[in-house]
């Protein structure tokens, strides 16, 4: 039987697993749409595309499935780029699916055409435009495979009109075959050899996390790891939480707002086991800095992550989870007491801390109640700011995909949306969105959203009334001459979440704060707190731009 | 350094696209790019000439692998290879200097593709050497117009650049 090349989508997607779209209609994608009448996939509308492709992602990484968004041609399909943008830079699996116009009017500047194929070549991991109707099972079936093995990261599928129109026989396929794609998830034994015996060498050995070993799913591995040869542990903040926050040999964060212990460590160390990670900019600092002392072993799945940034001396290409299982069977128990005690010793004087200021609450101390309160088991999502940064430093992150922010690319507004997905991805956990009244104002659009779909989300803002991290930019690089940081306008956020059916509540002291987080997480339902902080407060530490990551500014 | 880069790709839409990008966002200098189908119509061969050290070249070589269409990547510049351009030349020829171009075009085997009565356009195969040799030989009477299709490289000997190893380097 023949069935159109829109219902064949719909088929595929079915049998791929997919449970959600996040999308928002129009004319092109219109035979899709139409398709999925019949269907048990559950469509959430958002309020803009943005949404649509940030929700996605924020279902994918508290699941590790393949978030799926749609939207319409032109418009609709430049709505999903900066999400695409940032699923790219954070290797979040996703397929988006556009509507294109008819393959007569392409390249003809058609009502609503744009070549969403060509503007998304560098923000996806592939893309297909699809010509004809009989290849689409097939490139489905490519598209997915490829958003969720190797490295994983955002496909997309445009689908003309007239395509998604034209009846063919339906048939899945069973295999892919791609003559161009085949990650390498094994890693070389003879390199794996060689890891285990420079860790088990290694006097001040260190373990280098980031996003990598919670898309391999390897936390188990990796505590194995850092217990059996008694090295510490340092995350990117896209590694958090893939190691046990409260665990002695965590340091926390590193990098240009990391923990000192743990920049510290890097410095010191001896060897840096990095995994799944990808010395990033804002990790490093002066590369010249970065492990002057190490030999720099780095496991990842994409190779062209090795030796891009740092030079590496044992590159092991591979799945982390694989390659740890490979290394845990070659080594055995060891201590390195003196490390262990340096280790020990900076922990305790570089403990995260804040000053207190008459009058003012501290955004510190809010993170750290959100945490007293549900003994951190929540959800917790940021945007990107001064928020993101004291979440990251101030929250002890016990298990994966329990983090949900924007790392690679920074996007300001992936708050909300990103909180949206993670309650559709995990309905029994309590998701808390921390965020800034400057991220929050860029995409508060979907609070109706959240709304129609009675999430009961936990809404922090942590408002000082600017664009905080700008201005903190601006005090030490441009000599406090601040421009275009203040707002002198700033809505009543609770009386705004009311309108949606929040409870709003305002607080401007520590009292205040515990009343609301009482209500917060004791009563069903969405919260929003809007929080009046210290405007002052920066984020410490600070490594300057071109300094080694030792060499940190600290509040005193 | 300059290197020579044989890359099959698939022969999907948008793959020259895909490649070029990725030279010019992550700021890699193509001294020339020659593509076309390979005996297998479903798969092409692009003979890549950029320049760069060895540093720069793996992480080219790397970012190439990462795309799905590329199939295969093999620098050849070390090894033994046969590399060939060709170039079409329009230059000035009057009765008075015709017999002097024909004769610089029979120096260098070049065909003579088209007789005009004020100009000649010639044709001439070899490496870039002997092309740029060519030009600077008929650059006196006026060149008109030119055009060169890139290099185009073939290992020598048994040993060749196919789709059987995939993904694998030489």
């Amino acid at each position: 039987m023949e069935i159109t090349c829109a219902e064949a989508l719909v088929r595929c997607l079915e049998i791929e697993g997919v449970e959600l779209i996040f999308g928002y209609p129009g004319g092109a994608i219109l035979p899709v749409y139409d398709a999925l009448n019949n269907s048990k996939i559950k469509h959430i509308l958002t309020r803009h595309e943005q949404g649509a492709a940030f929700g996605a992602s924020g279902y994918a990484r508290t699941t590790g499935k393949v978030g799926v968004c749609m939207a319409t041609s032109g418009p609709g399909a430049t709505n999903l780029v900066t999400g695409l943008a940032n699923a790219y830079m954070d290797s979040i699996p996703l397929v988006a699916i556009t509507g294109q116009v008819s393959t007569a009017q392409v390249g003809t500047d058609a009502f609503q055409e744009v070549d969403i194929t060509g503007i998304t070549m560098p923000i996806t991991k592939h893309n297909y435009l699809v010509k004809d109707a009989r290849m689409l099972p097939g490139i489905i079936k490519k598209a997915f495979h490829i958003a969720r093995t190797g490295r994983p990261g955002p496909v997309l599928i445009d689908l003309p009109r007239d395509v998604a129109d034209t009846k063919i026989p339906f048939k899945y396929p069973e295999s892919v075959e791609l003559m161009g794609y085949k990650p390498t998830v094994k890693g070389h034994s003879a390199q794996i050899n060689q890891a285990a015996r420079q860790m088990m060498e290694a006097q001040r050995p260190l373990i280098y996390i980031g996003g990598g070993v919670v898309n391999a799913e390897a936390s188990e591995e990796l505590l194995w790891l850092a217990e059996t040869i008694d090295a510490p542990v340092v995350a990117t903040l896209m590694g958090l939480g893939s190691f046990p926050g409260d665990h002695p040999l965590f340091l926390g964060m590193l990098g240009l707002h990391g923990n000192r212990a743990a920049n510290l460590a890097v410095t010191e160390c001896d060897l840096l086991v990095t995994l799944g990670a990808r010395f990033d900019d804002r990790v490093t600092g002066r590369i010249s800095g970065f492990a002057p002392q190490a030999r720099v072993i780095h496991v990842d799945i994409d190779p062209a992550e090795i030796s891009k940034n740092v030079i590496s001396h044992l590159p092991i290409v591979g799945d982390t989870k694989m390659v740890l299982e490979a290394l845990l069977v070659r080594l055995e128990k060891k201590q390195n007491l003196a490390w262990r005690e340096t280790i020990a010793r900076w922990k305790e004087e570089f403990a995260p801390k804040y000053r207190e200021r008459d009058g003012y609450l501290k955004p510190q101390y809010i993170i750290e109640e959100i945490y007293r309160h549900t003994d951190g088991n929540c959800i917790l999502t940021t945007d990107v700011g001064q928020h993101q940064m004291w979440a990251a430093q101030h929250f002890t992150f016990k298990k994966p995909r329990k983090f949900v922010t924007s790392g690679g690319l920074g996007v300001m507004g992936f708050g909300l949306p990103g909180a949206i997905g993670a309650q559709f991805g995990q309905p029994e956990e309590t998701v808390v969105l921390v965020t800034g009244d400057g991220s929050f104002q860029m995409t508060l659009n979907e609070l109706s959203t959240a709304a129609e779909q009675g999430l009961p989300l936990k809404i922090f803002v942590l408002n000082n009334r600017r664009l905080g991290m700008v201005r903190q930019l601006q005090e030490f690089y441009c000599e406090k001459r601040y421009i275009a940081v203040d707002f002198s306008f700033v809505p009543n956020f609770a009386d705004l979440a009311k309108v949606y059916g929040f409870t709003g509540l305002t607080v401007t002291s520590q009292e205040e704060l515990q009343d609301a987080l009482k209500t917060a997480f004791q009563k069903p339902g969405p919260v929003l707190v809007d929080c009046a902080i210290d405007p002052e407060e920066n984020v410490m530490p600070m490594v300057l731009a071109g300094k080694d990551i030792n060499d940190a500014v600290d509040c005193e | 350094m300059y290197h020579t880069l044989a890359v099959l790709v698939e022969n999907s839409p948008g793959v020259l696209a895909r490649v070029a990008g990725l030279f010019s966002r992550r700021g890699y200098n193509i001294d020339s790019l020659a593509v076309g189908r390979t005996d297998n119509p479903t798969i092409s061969r692009m003979t890549i000439v950029v320049e760069g050290d060895e540093r720069v070249l793996e992480q080219v070589s790397k970012q190439l692998h990462k795309l799905v269409d590329v199939i295969k990547i093999g620098d050849i510049t070390a090894a033994p290879h046969v590399d060939r351009e060709l170039v079409l030349i329009k230059v000035n020829a009057n009765a008075n200097t015709r017999g002097e171009v024909m004769q610089i075009a029979q120096v260098f085997r070049a065909a003579i593709v088209d007789y005009g009565h004020k100009n000649l356009t010639l044709e001439c195969t070899g490496n870039q050497e002997k092309i740029s040799a060519f030009e600077e030989a008929l650059q006196p009477f006026g060149i008109k117009e030119l055009v060169r299709t890139g290099k185009v490289a073939m290992l020598r000997g048994a040993k060749y650049t196919n789709i059987t190893k995939t993904k694998e380097e030489d």
